[in-house]
This record gives C-alpha cells, structure tokens and sequence, in this order.
C-alpha cells in the first residue's frame, strides 16, 4: 500500500522534473493547428502538486490507520516524517535534485494557520484560564530561559573546543540559535500529546505553553537575528531595551489583533441569520486575516490566531446554525489535519537534501543534550515558584511528562531555514542540527512518551459525560468561591472571573450574540440539550418507535404536554394506551406526579405501532439546526421527547417529569397561544356544550372558563391533573361487570363528525349512559386489560374504518396532564353521558369535587379537561375527534 | 514565637480556632484583620446587613445564600469563630490534612465530605436533609438568569433531580448529592488558595 502511494506520487513527480528540459524545443515547432489533445501540464502545475501532496499524505494517513497495531504505538508524526524520509529519496532518487522542500513561506502562510486556529478554537477555555498563570510561566520564562542557556552552553562548548572550528559562530549567533531551537512546536505537541491522553491541566500546560511561546519566540529570533546582521560590536544598550520592549509590543499586539477580529467575527455572525450559508467561511476568513494582518504588523501571528479563536467561540458558536457549526469544526480538523500531515511530510522530505546541512557531531550533540538538560532543569525551577502558588502543586511526574514533552518541530526548522547564510556562516551547521533535534523529539521521544505516561501512571485523562449535576454543581461551586473570596476580601481569581463573566453578560453577549441565540449558551442548558438530543437518539436507535404515537413527530409541537393528535387514529392508538392502564397503581402512589408518570408510561405504550420514518425524520440532527425561530419550538420538541423518554425509563422511580406547564414564553410564542386560546375555547365550548348536559358538574363553569381563556397567563405551577378517556368495551362487559351494556354501546360511539348537543339526541347515543354507569362505579378499580395486542389490531382496523368495532377492549385514554390543572381536588369524573341517561355522579362526590374545585381561582382551567383537551395550545384537535371519548379525569387530592 | 503570642492576644481565642479550623497564623490574621474590617460599629460581631454591604456579593446570584450559611439556626449574629469556621470549608486540602485524619476524632472542615456539605446545604433551604426538586428549581432560577424559560427551566430541575436521584424519592439526598459529584475534584474546586 504504501509502494502504491510512493509510485503515485513519483510519476508527476518525474514529468515535473523533465519538464524544464522538454520545453525550449517546443517554441522551434511550426505551430501545429488546432489540436485534438494538448497536454497543459504547466498551466496546473502548482495547483496539481499541491493536490497531489494532500492526497499522498492523506492515503498515507489512511494506509497507518489499517492497522490498529501500528498506530497505537507510533505516534503518526513519526510515521509521517518517515514516509517524507522515503519519498524525499525517491525524489531525489528520480530529480537528481532535492525538490519539494518545506519552504517557509508555505508554511507559515498556508500550513501553521489551521493547525493553529483549530487549536486555539478548540481549546478549553476554561483550562486554559484556570492555568494560565503556569503557561504563561513556562511560555515566557521558560523559553528566555531555554534560548539563552542553550545558545550559552553552545557558546561555551565551542570555546571549550568540542565544537569543531569550521562552524563559525559567535555568541549571537549561538543565541540566535538557541532562540529559535527552544521553542517548543504546538504542530509536534498537538500530535503527539492527542494520542498520550494524559490529564487535562498536563495537557493544556503543555499545549499552552507551545501556543503562547511563539510570541518569544518570534521576538528572540528576531532580535538576534538582527543583531547579528548588525553585528554584535555595533549593537547598543538601547537596542536591548529595544528587544525586552518588542517582547511586549509583539505578544500584546498580537493578542489584540486577534481579539479585534474575534470581536469583528462575532459581530458578523449575529447578522448572518439569512445567509447561513457563508456563516463558516466567515469564520476562517476573519481567523486568516487576523494571523496575516499580525503577520504583516511583524506581530505574533500565532498568538493572534489563537486568541481569536478563543475569543470568538463562545458566541460564532452561539450565532451560526447548527449546520455551520459542524461545518466549522469539520473543516477546521479537516484543515488542521492535512496541514499537520503535510508538514511533517515535507519535514522529513527536506532532510534528505543533503546540500542545505553540515554535519558537526559536537554540535548535534551538545545541542541534544542540552535541549533535553536546561528543558528539565527549567521545568523544575519554574514548577517550584508555581508551587507556591498553585492550589493544585503539580507533581514530579507532572515534571517529568512535562519536561519530555518539550517538543521541537517546524517553526524551528522552518525559522533556522530563514537564515540567511551571508550573516550567518554557520547556517548549514544549525540546519543539520535542527533537523537532527526535530526528528531526535519527534521520533524518539514521540515513540518513548507514551510508555513513559503508562510506566510513570501519570493521571490520564477520564472522558466522563456531563451530566446536569455536575455542570450545575460546578456553577454552584464558582459562585461560592466568588463569594468566599469578596466575603475574605482577597479579588483573586475567581472574583475576576466572576466580574468578566458579569461583564460578559451584561454587555458583550448582549452585543455579540443574536437575541434568539442567547438563552442557548447558558451552559447548563447547553447540556440539558445536549443530553436530550443524545438520550434521543440512542433511543432511537434502540428502537424509537416507541415514542411515536405521543404526537412528537410535530416538530413544532407547541407545549410539551400536548398529546397533539391530529387524527382519528392517533387518538384511538392513545387510547389503546389505556388498555395496560393500572389504575390501582395510580391510585395508591404517593402523588400527582407519580401519576403523570403512569400515565406517560402508559403513553409511551401505546405508541408501538406508529410508523417509525417520519419520527426519525424528525429526530435528525439536521432538523435542529433550521431557523432561529424554529429553534425554540424545536428544543421544546427535544424536551417533549426526552421527558417522556425519562418517564418512560425511569418507572421504577415513579416520578414524572412532565409536570411544567406551558409557560407564556416570548412574545412570539404568546402570539401562537392566543391563537392556540382561541380555537382550543372553540373546541372546549362545544365540548362543553356535550358533555354540560351530561355531568351535572360541569354546569356552571363553561362561564368560567370563558374568563380563563382570557387570563391564561394565570395558570398555576401546579398541575397534577390527569386525563383518562374512558371507554367501556365488551372485554370488561364480558367480565360481567355491565352486561347488559354490550349490546347498547355499538359502533356509534365513535367519533361524531361534531359533537354538538343536537347530536346526543341520536338514537345511538342511548347507550351511553349505560356505559357511563358502568365507568363511575368502576372507576376505583378499572381493571387493567392486557389485551394490548388484541386492543391494537381493533384500533388498527379503525384507523381505515371511520367507525370502530363495537367490540372494543376498555379505553383508557391517559392524557397528560393538563397544563392548568390546579392541585386541588378536581371534578373527579367527566362523563359524557346522554341527558337521558339514568346515571348521575354519587351526590356527594359530585359535591365535593365541586365545593372545592369553586374555591379556587383556578378551577375554571379544570373545566377545561375535557377529553384531549388537555393542552391548551391544542390548536390541532378537531372537536369531532374528541367527542366520542369519555372522559375521567384524576387529580391530585381527588382519591376515587 | 514571641510574634505568635502577641498575635494570640489580639485574637481571642486563637489557638483553640486554629486547632479547629485548621488555618495558618497568617491565614488566621488576615481573617481577622477582614473580620473587623466588616464589623464597621465594631461589634465584635457581624449582622447580615455587614456581609451584604460587600458589593460583589449583591449580585452573586447565591450571595444570599451564602451570607445566610454564616448564620446558622436563624442567629442573627456571626462572632469571629463562626466566620472563620464557615471559610474554613474552603481551605485547600493538604497532605497533612489526609495524614492525620485518623488519631483526630472530628473530620476536618475541609473534608471533601465537609466542603460537599457546605454546598449542599445551600440547596437545601428547609434543611429537611433533601434536595427537593422545588429546591433545585430555585437554585436554577437563580443561576440560569433569564434567557431560559420557565417552562425549560422546570425541565431542568425535572432531570437534574432525576439524574442524581436514586432511591426514587424525588428529592436528592446528601450521599445522593455527594455520589452524583463522586467524579468531580471537590477538593480543588471547593478550595481557594490563600485560606490555608
């Protein structure tokens, strides 16, 4: 696999090379008129090879991937520099010529912004500012710290004698070496460290420490470069002061450019609501023109990379769509990855040219050892002076992972490659050096890292999911240590971070963040969403059809108790629910909520035989990520399924999460409930209208309800009612219970076109007084049925038949509950029954249930509960679907 | 040692406090050097209407909660003794602390178990041992702010009470409280570097 690779690239590779050659003898040609095929290999040359260098690193990617064994002992840098070795002697092997170099121009242009973006907009932000105090130590300190004592050791090696004399080096120049060799490389770290997985705050030291020590970085190796072009005699007091103050000019500009354009790209994205489409090339542009803008300032462009990404994430996160954001991350690792994969190719490409590098043995060496000597002797003075500092003391081991993990990559090899020879003689001397050292890290201490974390048992990192205690306990904790501190009068850290995050709140969301956007980026709703979305799709894929007949296949399903059926046949599969209904079990858990969960459970039952394509339509990532607008009506769809979801798994607590009633929300949402209000009271009205005359009960509070429409802000917290729609069929008749009843409750009972009074006066509705009769004196013990199967293949029968069979098993339709339902005692049962019929609720029931339901305020919203009307944004509900059903309705405090 | 003493006498009662809480000379200074700082009629004691001069803690959305937690049982006072007891909660967790836990008869107030009470306490406002999913619920309300409904936000409580609860009471007990943050580094998270 890996010839085939190798001989993929060698062909254009070859035609490159001949191509010079070829070409002056082409213009002493006649033209040769129109031609049927010309070769046009010059035109695409550049694009082609670049192309072609992708796609060999990326099969070479692949081809390391195959095996499991490989990659999990070498790191896939060392891999990659490997291949780069080979295919540099192929190239060279085939050109007679070292082609293809890693050329510094690419690579700080072109191949260093991804891998630095994506790092700095990955980045954890939180981590990174809990331990920035250490990164920035090691960052600054550490790297001055490395520079001059490596180039002085050097220095003092060559006066010692053991450097040979033909490298001609003074101290500057030994400096200016060891600027730009003791930077550790984010390019090498990053590669390495992502497949060590040891713990986080080793991780993002490290990791840190890479980033921001290019701003050092950047400032040494200019400093002394320019010395050394000045020559070190003709350098002044003023031009030292002038490097300590470039040190801060160029890491402070830097970090302001990139948080100018972090600013700049949130800004534009809050405005891109109806051009989504351009929503992630925004964000790459203004990351790129962030680095080349420092870049041009002679500022560190790394630093302005990274700080703009991780200025910017929380709200371009925040903005753009849901699509744009896995558009962004994709492209981004994409983007990263390639380039990570490209340089280490041309890494190890552009050591075979053997004409660029010297070798001097003491200088390779003494280099090695004392890059590896002062990294160690650094780590541990600085990690002493933190110690006093860090709450969390990071241990020797920490140490010692921290002082192997140094690194050297291509920033070194790219910036030794920058030297010019004419100042600096010993040019060729440094890049054999450096290229020895980036491979030594790379290479020997990428491969001997990993065993070292194991053999050390350095704490690795644990992949936990969030769970919504910790996020909120977390918050809890920061909020209390804010507090400790102003209480102890000491503004450390957690008093500035909780000041910016007040700012930030106040001020910068409000500025940065669409408004829609806003409420999504509180965290602990993040992953309460994040949660919901996940349980919904593993539920999913375990078999999501159980969800479907609670009506969640309505994205914009107003309110989260709804039971939003639109047809016929969802209303009778709900009430096939009801034929495992227990109700004894309701009756004796402890509360309403506990009924709710029966009830869900009941629910979610009922629901097995819904078509699962048009659920999982609806379950898809995809579906989230639409407008802004819909979004809300979409996480409410999320939380619908969820808490059903919770109810119905989580039986063995009994406890019920679909308690909240809808809430007036924006005002957009308000809108859609007024117009929800109005067709719902239509609906109830005449509902009412039916059943008014039927239960004595509800006479009065059609009126009243009236006025709750109105004032349905008013709705309490509270709501434990429970809906059940009750049918009474032949299997409970055949029990002997009702007998007589079988034969008067025919097919009839389902479904009046609309259920006006006129209608009880049909013939046919004779019947059901007989059945409601039998409803109110069983209502105590409805004796669970489960005849499911049987229950299904009627209500499957019904759903192409407008009538059902008369047959039918007991229905018990279990609504949930009703948004507005109060706590207080309810109208236990609302039976519609005909005004004919003999039955009447047991006077004192009847009274009670009364007496106390007009003592409250509330009590209109009950009389709402009619059948499926058990949401208030019911808008979908036709009257017609409703009527046949009876109702009983359960609440708390009302024990049947 | 002679320095020590003196500081002895400026704080009444100090080596018994610092036996107890476990803080340094220093830490205890500068504690009482804060604590009369507050005390602006120079009480001896702080009121609530001290702690809630402290402008940060207005708009902690649990400041209140917190100056609460320094009067325990309705008081209407704080002496310096119970300050310091409270912020020793947050004192770091040393080595010597893990050391010589066993011969001491009390748990150190910095215990993990110690901090985690600390918190949870401010949960649970009827202090009936439980978190109920009202409690939970108001804590969100305090800590979401508004840009989450109240609908959502009840949704929250629903599952974070939920999620921890185990014994299906619908509420969340201590060891339920502590279990659920069984994976979090308390120790570090409840801690703040100069209360050693």
């Amino acid at each position: 696999m890996l010839r085939a690779a190798v001989s993929l690239l060698a062909l254009p590779l070859a035609g490159a090379a001949e191509e010079p050659t070829q070409k002056p003898e082409s213009p002493g040609e006649p033209p040769p008129g129109l031609e049927l095929f010309r070769w046009q290999w010059h035109e695409v040359e550049a694009p082609y090879l670049v192309a072609l260098w992708i796609l060999v690193a990326s099969l070479a990617k692949i081809v390391f991937h195959l095996s499991r064994k490989v990659t999990s002992l070498v790191p896939e840098s060392c891999l990659l520099i490997l291949l780069g070795l080979v295919l540099g002697g192929i190239v060279l092997a085939v050109a007679k010529k070292a082609e293809y170099q890693l050329e510094p121009g690419t690579f700080f242009l072109f191949l260093l912004p991804p891998i630095v973006l994506d790092s700095g907009y990955f980045m954890p932000s939180r981590l990174f500012f809990d331990n920035l105090g250490a990164i920035l130590t090691y960052a600054v300190v550490g790297t001055l710290w490395n520079a001059f004592t490596t180039g002085a050791a050097l220095w003092g090696l060559q006066q010692a004698g053991l450097v040979a004399p033909r490298v001609q080096a003074g101290l500057l120049d030994f400096l200016l070496f060891g600027s730009l060799i003791s930077a550790v490389d984010p390019v090498a770290v990053l590669a390495v460290f992502e497949e060590v997985h040891v713990n986080e705050t080793l991780f993002i030291i490290v990791f840190g420490e890479s980033l921001l020590n290019d701003a050092v970085t950047v400032v040494l190796y200019k400093v002394c470069n320019s010395f050394v072009e000045m020559g070190s005699a003709n350098v002044q007091a003023t031009d030292y002061l002038k490097g300590v103050a470039s040190l801060f000019v160029v890491s402070l500009g830097g970090a302001a450019v990139g948080l100018v354009f972090a600013f700049l790209l949130a800004l534009t994205t809050r405005f891109t609501k109806r051009v989504r489409i351009i929503e992630p090339l925004l964000v790459f542009l203004l990351a790129y023109a962030a680095y080349l803008t420092a870049e041009m300032a002679s500022l560190s462009a790394i630093l302005a990379v990274t700080m703009c990404g991780l200025g910017c994430k929380k709200y371009v996160e925040a903005n753009i769509s849901h699509k744009s954001r896995t558009t962004v991350k994709y492209t981004m690792k994409t983007l990263a990855s390639c380039a990570e994969t490209v340089i280490f190719m041309l890494l190890g490409i552009s050591a075979v040219d053997s004409s660029k590098w010297a070798w001097d043995s003491g200088l390779v060496l003494g280099t090695l050892i004392f890059i590896l000597f002062f990294r160690a002797l650094g780590v541990v003075l600085q990690t002493w002076v933190l110690n006093q500092f860090r709450l969390v003391p990071l241990d020797k081991i920490d140490q010692v992972v921290m002082s192997y993990g140094g690194l050297r990559g291509a920033v070194a090899f790219a910036l030794v490659i920058l030297l010019d020879r004419t100042k600096v003689p010993a040019k060729d001397y440094f890049v054999a050096t450096t290229i020895v050292v980036v491979f030594f890290t790379v290479i020997v201490q990428g491969l001997t890292i990993k065993p070292l974390v194991k053999w050390l048992k350095v704490k690795r990192s644990e992949h936990h999911k969030p769970t919504l205690n910790q996020e909120l306990h977390e918050h809890t904790f920061d909020h209390i240590l804010a507090a400790v501190e102003d209480v102890v009068g000491h503004h450390g850290y957690h008093y500035w971070r909780d000041r910016w995050e007040q700012f930030d709140k106040k001020y910068l969301s409000q500025l940065l963040m669409r408004r829609s956007a806003y409420r999504i980026r509180d965290q602990i709703w993040d992953v309460y969403y994040r949660l919901n979305i996940r349980d919904a799709i593993s539920f999913v894929d375990q078999g999501g059809h159980v969800l479907s007949s609670t009506g969640l296949t309505l994205p914009s399903m107003p309110s989260r108790n709804s039971v939003a059926e639109t047809s016929v046949t969802n209303l009778l599969r709900e009430s096939g629910s009801g034929a495992c209904l227990d109700l004894q079990v309701i009756d004796t858990v402890r509360s309403g909520r506990d009924r709710e969960d029966a009830v869900m459970h009941h629910l979610l039952c009922g629901g097995l035989y819904k078509p699962r394509r048009r659920y999982k339509a609806s379950c898809s990532r995809h579906f989230i990520s639409e407008d802004a607008q819909e979004r809300q009506d979409k996480e409410v769809f999320q939380q619908n399924m969820k808490r059903r979801l919770e109810s119905f798994k989580s039986t063995k607590h009994n406890i019920c999460f679909t308690k909240s009633k809808p809430r007036p929300r924006k005002t957009g949402r308000r809108k859609k409930d007024g117009v929800a209000n109005a067709e719902a009271t239509n609906g109830k009205h005449r509902d009412l209208g039916f059943q008014d005359t039927a239960a004595v009960i509800l006479t009065v509070e059609s009126e009243e309800e009236e006025e709750e429409s109105d004032s349905s802000e008013t709705e309490k917290e509270d709501d434990e009612g429970i809906i059940f729609v009750a049918r009474a069929t032949s299997e409970v008749l055949q029990e002997g219970k009702v007998s007589g009843s079988l034969e008067v409750c025919p097919s009839p009972r389902i479904i009046p076109p609309s259920p006006t009074c006129a209608e009880k006066e049909l013939p046919w509705k004779s019947g059901q007084g007989d059945l409601a009769v039998y409803v109110s004196s069983e209502t105590t013990k409805i004796v669970p049925v489960d005849m499911q199967t049987g229950w299904n293949q009627s209500i499957s029968s019904l759903e192409s038949l407008a009538s059902p069979p008369c047959n039918q098993a007991p229905i018990l339709t279990c609504l949930p509950p009703h948004p507005r339902g109060a706590e207080e005692p309810q109208v236990p049962l609302h039976l519609p029954s005909d005004p004919r019929s003999s039955f009447a609720f047991p006077p004192s029931l009847a009274k009670a249930g009364r007496s106390r339901s007009e003592s409250s305020a509330d009590l209109p919203q009950q009389q709402e509960l009619q059948p499926l009307m058990g949401h208030k944004d019911h808008t979908h509900l036709s009257p017609g679907t409703a009527t046949s059903h009876w109702c009983i309705q359960f609440n708390r405090g009302s024990r049947l | 040692m002679g320095s020590r003493s003196s500081h002895a006498a400026v704080i009444p009662d100090g080596d018994s406090i610092r036996r107890e809480t476990g803080f340094s000379q220093a830490s205890l200074l500068r504690l009482h050097h804060r604590f009369r700082a507050l005390d602006r009629n120079k009480k001896g004691y702080l009121s609530r209407m001290d702690l809630q001069q402290i402008g940060a803690l207005a708009v902690n959305p649990l400041g209140d909660r917190i100056i609460e937690s320094f009067f325990p049982d309705g008081s209407q006072r704080v002496d310096f003794p119970g300050f310091v007891r409270v912020l020793a909660h947050f004192r770091p967790v040393e080595d010597e602390d893990t050391e010589t836990q066993d011969p001491k008869k009390p748990e150190p107030l910095n215990s993990r178990r110690n901090k985690l009470h600390y918190a949870f306490q401010l949960y649970d406002l009827d202090r009936d041992g439980k978190i109920s999913r009202h409690e939970m619920l108001q804590v969100l309300r305090l800590m979401v702010g508004v840009q989450v409904t109240e609908e959502q936000l009840e949704n929250i409580a629903d599952r974070t009470v939920q999620e921890a609860d185990e014994d299906g009471d619908g509420a969340v007990s201590f060891v339920e409280f502590t279990k659920s943050l069984e994976k979090m580094d308390v120790e570090q998270k409840m801690s703040i570097r100069i209360l050693k």
